[in-house]
């Protein structure tokens, strides 16, 4: 594996007085507003990168509620009416003996979204504060953006059984309003993760100049 | 342009400076301070992504169009295809969201095989990159997170469950479609390293 040499010490685009494309990593003196390589705007660090996090963060966190208050699916078996929650779901999995799969809607929609809103709210604090961070930090952000898309399962288990089961008086499986506010949680949260630059996370509050 | 600039690289992650180093084919040069993969140069990789892209657009017309899902029980019977799925939304207040999944599951991922499609199939024929290939190429980033083919299979796994017990449920051709579907994503991307691609799309187009 051939590593990249550092120059002697971590140095940074920044503080060589430079700026580097945060899409495609070619280097630009700082006068430069455009990617040559690629065409991405160009900044040093994106400025409102917080507070874009702190808004697509609370949105998410708002959407969450009624996504778990509302019913997410209306079933009706031979004439009898039934509606179940997110949890509700789950638990009713747990009743079939579908631990797996139990384990498996319970993680993807309720402790995932949990954690992602903790893990987010972590780094973006720490980054407000001015705190330097590590690899870690860095590791614990790439897993947020790669896991986070994966809460959409519920939505899609509830486009498929309501597409499936419309066996009229048998069987008949409808959406619940919370598919739309969970859709729309999952979404507000990723756009939370993606505004979030994380150059950030390096950079000390005294080392902020220019 | 100053050209010892074009001999270094900022990582896009922590922004620490690198020089470029020699990377041979099949190796990986990493970020010294974050290890974030910075060079990955693979043979053929982008005759493979092209394939891939391709095998992947055929297969997303057959897994729309094709019965994904039957149900049977107590003589009733229903199939329904990802259509279907789509359309589950479509009544009243929920309608954007039939947009929305349908925009997931089948529109993104299409947009982007045919924009990887029009960026490398150029370049793996050794021809100049297309007029647009830039643009194309940053879309097709800024998609990836939002096509979501895969998850869709893993939430068709989990209705399989909920329903079991309900009526017999038999897979359509759609839904091994849809399998293959997005084994071959996962292959495709796996080929694919976002700082190398941007590096031989400008050294092909200076």
């Amino acid at each position: 594996m051939a590593n990249a040499q550092p120059a002697q010490r971590i140095v940074t685009a920044r503080s060589a007085g430079l700026v580097g494309c945060a899409e495609c990593g070619r280097v630009h003196p700082r006068s430069v507003e455009v990617c040559s390589v690629c065409g991405t705007l160009l900044s040093s660090r994106d400025t409102f990168s917080l507070q874009k996090v702190w808004a697509w963060l609370a949105a998410g966190m708002i959407a969450y509620i009624p996504a778990n208050v509302y019913p997410m699916l209306r079933t009706s078996t031979l004439g009898h009416m039934s509606e179940s929650t997110i949890v509700g779901g789950a638990i009713e999995l747990v009743e079939y003996g579908s631990f797996g799969v139990a384990f498996i809607v319970f993680f993807a929609s309720v402790v995932i979204p949990i954690s992602k809103f903790i893990a987010i709210a972590y780094l973006a604090y720490r980054v407000q504060k001015g705190k330097r961070g590590h690899a870690r930090h860095l590791h614990l952000y790439e897993v947020v953006e790669f896991i986070g898309r994966w809460s959409m399962i519920d939505v899609f288990v509830v486009a498929i059984l309501s597409a499936l089961v419309q066996l009229n008086f048998v069987a008949t499986i409808n959406p619940g309003i919370a598919a739309v506010s969970f859709a729309l949680s999952v979404a507000f949260t990723m756009i939370s993760a993606n505004s979030f630059d994380p150059r950030l996370i390096w950079d000390t509050r005294e080392g902020k100049p220019a | 342009m100053d050209d010892s600039l074009a001999n270094m690289i900022a990582c896009p992650k922590c922004d620490a400076l690198h020089r470029i180093p020699e990377v041979e084919t099949g190796a990986q040069a990493r970020c010294a301070r974050c290890d974030t993969v910075l060079m990955a140069p693979q043979e053929g990789a982008m005759t493979r992504i092209v394939m891939l892209s391709a095998t992947g657009l055929i297969l997303m017309v057959g897994a729309v169009f094709f019965p994904f899902l039957e149900l049977t029980t107590h003589g009733l019977g229903r199939k329904s295809s990802v259509f279907d799925a789509i359309l589950a939304f479509s009544s009243g207040l929920m309608l954007p969201l039939s947009f929305a999944v349908a925009a997931l599951i089948v529109v993104l991922p299409i947009t982007r095989m045919i924009a990887l499609i029009y960026v490398f199939a150029p370049m793996a024929l050794g021809w100049a990159p297309a007029h647009n290939a830039r643009s194309a190429f940053r879309m097709a980033e800024a998609i990836r997170p939002w096509a979501m083919a895969e998850i869709f299979i893993i939430g068709v796994a989990v209705a399989l469950v909920k329903v079991a017990g309900l009526a017999t449920v038999t897979l359509g051709p759609a839904f091994w479609a849809f399998v293959l579907l997005v084994i071959v994503t996962a292959l495709k991307d796996s080929f694919m390293c976002r700082v190398t691609v941007w590096q031989t799309l400008n050294q092909r187009s200076a």
